[in-house]
């Protein structure tokens, strides 16, 4: 099944709606890459809020979705993660290093925002 | 040992994962684990299915309630005919110690479970039984 | 003396023995189950219960016994006894009322036991060694369960007050603060970051000052706690400042190879406070008077 990608002004933003298989993943990151790649998108938006685990392959393959997209000049924020997920994931010893993350949808829109406007004043 | 209510799922491709997570969701909902330890249970279970995906044929997990006298919790025992694990103490280390995404996430899910333990024998499978306790 | 019958392999003379036990038992139920009841009444056990409750117990009771005995399996009783600690049957009353009816019990069935083979010792003894270990090990079911729905009472109570110890303080909005007293284990650390976590989602913070000062001992485990939960804010898009590890508590942890590169640390909680405002975005509006030279 795959995601949702709705273009919001200059981000993209993609709601899992439910765990998906490698597959669904795979063709996840290309769909991203290459809407980031044809609308030149600065900042794109990962909403995890359903995701009731998250597991070192989830972990893993997040990050890698953030680093193709970076490679394509990108910033990705991971949102929505629930509590507990995260509990259990830093027990777990996961740590999604090098992948910002925010509370929820409007967080990550001004996290982007604010990194947008740093990345202009410097 | 004696697993109540047990329940049995066959762990072949990854959708199979999926599902051995549900399964131990409801069993741990039903057993009035807290929210968090739900997601605990939920995610050592996907660890360890995942493994046998990628690793293993034939993979299968029972799950179910188990007693110690009034004390009760959750088993769950993966069983698989995959290669085996020739050094389960340095899995279960590097488990531990890597997050980024190598070693076979055993380490992982023991910090995660109450009792963990894991038999294997090279050329004939393993065997994963982790249990958490109310 | 004899040695104790094996169960697993029970000679057709221990066979008939026991079924003839069972059947006594049975047989006098009425008049052993009133005679238990009495005698509790008389050691003022039953305080507290009604006399329907006494009645439908004490026949469940009395039952389940008899059923281990006869079958060797004490499935019943252990879930029998289970039941009655979660129903808080268990929790109201005290040590003495549950082990002293239990033991009531026994004497009354051994009392019985004696009565009816008084004319002949030999098989009497015979008689007991079937009956005492089935007798001592229901007591030892009911007596765990009792102490562990004490225990699971007493840990609740722990909990409680856990998380009176540790509020989570909003100072203002986005702003949390979490001063943390007392020694820190791994419970504690756990129950500390899940009420955390929690907290941040409900609040929406985006900063946590956490506070250290009243934390005695800061080893590595202490240090991993404390590195775990700053990661696990993380992952819900706050920040977290320390205040209160010395410079030389933090130099000791570097050495030992913890990680506290991502963590801001600072001495005291108004540092830390003011540097929360700064990540958030406010202007600090006045400054510290500086230090005499």
């Amino acid at each position: 099944m795959p995601v949702p990608i709705m273009k919001q002004g200059e981000y993209l933003i993609a709601s899992i709606q439910s765990a998906l298989t490698d597959v669904d993943l795979l063709t996840f990151q290309s769909s991203l890459s290459e809407m980031v790649g044809r609308h030149h998108t600065r900042g794109v938006i990962i909403d995890v809020t359903i995701l009731d685990v998250i597991d070192s392959f989830a972990a893993r393959t997040l990050r890698a979705i953030a680093y193709t997209l970076k490679l394509r000049g990108a910033d990705t924020v991971i949102v929505g993660i629930q509590p507990e997920v995260a509990f259990s994931m830093v027990q777990l010893g996961l740590s999604l290093e090098g992948v910002k993350t925010a509370l929820d949808l409007d967080d990550g829109l001004e996290l982007l925002n604010k990194r947008g406007n740093d990345e202009h004043r410097e | 040992m004696n697993i109540e209510n047990e329940v049995r799922v066959s762990v072949c491709n990854e959708m199979d994962v999926v599902i051995a997570r549900q399964r131990g969701r409801e069993i741990a909902a039903q057993l009035g684990f807290s929210r968090t330890n739900t997601v605990i249970i939920a995610t050592a279970i996907s660890e360890i299915a995942r493994n046998q995906v990628e690793y293993a044929q034939n993979g299968e997990m029972r799950m179910g309630v188990v007693r110690n006298g009034p004390r009760c919790g959750i088993v769950i025992i993966a069983t698989d005919q995959g290669p085996g694990i020739p050094d389960v103490e340095k899995a279960m280390r590097d488990g531990f110690s890597t997050s980024k995404g190598l070693g076979l996430g055993l380490g992982g899910a023991k910090r995660l479970m109450d009792e963990f333990t894991v038999e294997s024998k090279v050329g004939r499978g393993t065997k994963v039984t982790m249990k958490k306790w109310l | 003396m004899m040695p104790k019958p094996s169960r697993t392999q029970p000679s057709e003379r221990e066979d008939v023995l026991l079924n003839e036990l069972v059947a006594h038992f049975r047989e006098k139920r009425g008049a052993l189950r009133k005679q238990w009841v009495n005698q509790m009444v008389a050691k003022r056990l039953l305080q507290g219960l009604t006399p329907t409750e006494v009645e439908t117990e004490s026949e469940t009771i009395y039952d389940t016994c008899i059923d281990c005995l006869a079958t060797g399996k004490y499935d019943s009783a252990e879930k029998y006894a289970s039941k009655m600690a979660e129903r808080g049957v268990l929790r109201g009353m005290t040590t003495e009322q549950i082990i002293g009816g239990l033991l009531v019990l026994r004497d009354v069935y051994g009392r019985s036991l004696f009565d009816k083979y008084q004319k002949d010792q030999a098989r009497l003894s015979k008689a007991l060694d079937i009956y005492e270990p089935v007798a001592n090990k229901i007591l030892s079911i009911v007596a765990m369960a009792f102490i562990l729905e004490r225990e699971k009472v007493v840990r609740n109570q722990q909990q409680a007050i856990l998380e009176l110890s540790t509020p989570v303080l909003q100072v203002r909005e986005g702003l949390l603060i979490l001063p943390i007293i007392g020694v820190v284990d791994s419970v504690r650390a756990k129950q500390l970051t899940e009420q955390l976590l929690r907290s941040i989602r409900e609040r929406r913070a985006k900063v946590l000052v956490m506070d250290i000062t009243g934390v005695p001992a800061v080893d590595t485990k202490v240090a991993n706690h404390l590195v775990q939960t700053v990661e696990a804010v993380r992952l819900l898009g706050a920040s977290t400042v320390i205040t209160g590890l010395s410079p030389e508590v933090a130099q000791t942890l570097v050495t030992i190879g913890v990680d506290l590169s991502k963590v801001k640390t600072l001495g005291d909680l108004q540092s830390g406070i003011d540097e929360a405002d700064r990540i958030m975005g406010y202007r600090v509006l006045y400054q510290k008077e500086p230090a005499a030279r």
